[in-house]
């Protein structure tokens, strides 16, 4: 379960996130769309500790991130699709990442199968495509079995096959009882992955709320999203009044 | 979800658990290897070349240990990008997500450079002595390590790599780009200053160079001081690599990943 509570973050006089509150709840996908740079990854980076909230917070089983006692095993996270050194295989980059979080090296060896990524275990991750980067990326996410997944922008780079591959892994994660947010600006693919849909704009939520309401505003789910994301500001006043 | 949770081990991740951590990640590069095995073999190369041609006795000790300035300045860049390629590559939010209390990460990454840095520096410090005291001709007999001050020399000037690569560390926390801090830590280990300038006893080269690796204090031609002492010098470096250390534990904490 991740609850989100008025989180603002400003860059400057810019509000990348503003006033954000949301719930990601156990045993389903919560898509988290916007248009690219409506603060979504921001967002995420907050709730995972890495940024700081200018105000609000985001807890992880009701605790801030910071405060985690395995922060691996609680929550798993993929934030970018190159996040580890070049030089190092993926198994050393998860090795050292469980390390941190008293995490078994036999995990490391079943997340690496989990991500079909066991016979380029032992190669420079920097020679790695781009799908493969994002396969361990949600290796690393998975390394301490968490009840909570956030990932960023999964389905980038990945191959027809593997879009496939991560939207079922994510459907089995969540029928497991995890709580998964995944962000995407592509629709029509969370239209296919997610249960729920939180949708942002210019860092304010525009609707919480399912896929299927969300399509019954609009000829069609591409066309509700574009209205409620075209004009956010114009969806705000209305709101209001 | 309660099946997880049963095997979710009790207390909380620590500085053991960090320290492996930061420990694999640094065997796992090679040009870790690659950097500590040329900083070994650099300065060991040279003194043979010193000990061959040496052709009086004073100072010999401290001209065998002149090849360890390449493994100060190679341990620098080490402990450099022991932070700054986790910012380049983006590794350094997986390392936060894994483990949010940065300065415990900072303190587990200190913990692992520096021992690594205090190996290699002694290793380079001891193998530089014999091999010059190896090639040593024209009848000059080697110094034993029991004469005074000759272990102190060799022990401390090796011990050097271990605050300069702290100071490295500490850069890249503040710095955060591979080059500009590389070019930093190197400023810093080579600045020479002006002759006769009333800091230069203080620059990390001439404490390694003239306090930590004299068996006897030396005092400059012309000048009516001398060069720091041996531990005078060791505790120079030693609040160079704290400051930079407390500066960069400042921005880690406060600065977003």
């Amino acid at each position: 379960m991740i609850e989100v509570r008025g989180l603002t973050k400003r860059y400057g006089s810019t509000v990348a996130v503003d006033r954000l509150s949301f719930d990601v709840p156990p045993g389903a996908v919560t898509g988290f769309l916007g248009l690219n740079g409506s603060g979504k990854s921001t967002t995420m980076r907050m709730i995972l500790g890495l940024d700081a909230p200018d105000a609000g917070h985001a807890r992880i089983g009701g605790q801030a991130y910071r405060q985690l006692r395995w922060p691996l095993r609680e929550a798993g996270g993929l934030l970018e699709s190159r996040a580890f050194h070049p030089g190092r295989s993926a198994r050393a980059h998860l090795a050292a990442l469980a390390a941190s979080n008293a995490i078994s090296q036999s995990r490391v060896a079943e997340v690496l199968d989990i991500a079909g990524l066991g016979s380029a275990a032992g190669k420079r991750a920097g020679k790695f495509s781009l799908g493969m980067a994002q396969r361990l990326g949600i290796a690393a996410a998975l390394l301490g079995d968490p009840a909570v997944l956030l990932l960023d922008e999964p389905v980038n780079g990945l191959d027809p096959e593997g879009i496939r591959w991560i939207r079922g892994l994510l459907r089995s994660l969540a029928a497991e009882g995890r709580a998964v947010l995944v962000s995407s600006h592509l629709i029509s693919e969370m239209a296919l992955m997610a249960d729920r849909l939180v949708v942002i704009g210019q860092g304010r939520l525009l609707a919480d709320t399912t896929a299927a309401e969300l399509s019954s505003r609009a000829p069609s789910l591409e066309e509700a999203f574009l209205r409620l994301t075209g004009d956010s500001a114009q969806y705000q006043a209305r709101n209001m009044s | 979800m309660t099946a997880r949770a049963s095997h979710r081990p009790p207390g909380r991740y620590r500085f053991r658990q960090l320290a492996r951590m930061e420990w694999i990640k640094l065997r796992s590069l090679r040009s870790t290897w690659l950097t500590l095995a040329i900083a070994v073999a650099a300065s060991a190369g040279i003194a043979l070349a010193t000990g061959s041609s040496t052709t009086s006795g004073g100072m010999f000790v401290g001209n065998t240990l002149v090849g360890m300035l390449i493994g100060v300045l190679l341990i620098g860049v080490v402990g450099v990008l022991a932070m700054t390629s986790e910012y380049t590559s983006g590794t350094i939010r997986a390392t936060f997500a894994a483990a949010p209390r940065r300065l415990r990460v900072l303190a587990a990454k200190a913990a692992v450079v520096g021992a690594v840095a205090l190996i290699t520096g002694e290793a380079a410090a001891f193998l530089s002595f014999f091999a010059g005291c190896m090639t040593l001709r024209h009848g000059i007999t080697a110094p034993a390590l029991s004469q005074p001050g000759v272990l102190r020399a060799i022990v401390l000037t090796g011990a050097s790599l271990s605050l300069i690569g702290l100071l490295g560390l500490g850069l890249g926390a503040i710095i955060r780009h591979t080059a500009a801090a590389i070019t930093v830590v190197v400023g810093i280990v080579c600045a020479g200053g002006p002759l006769n300038l009333a800091i230069r006893p203080y620059l990390p080269i001439y404490i390694v160079s003239h306090s930590l690796s004299a068996t006897t204090p030396l005092c400059r031609p012309g000048a009516a001081s001398c060069w720091l002492s041996a531990w005078s010098g060791l505790g120079m470096l030693a609040i160079y690599a704290a400051i930079a250390m407390v500066l960069g534990a400042l921005i880690l904490a406060w600065r977003d990943a």
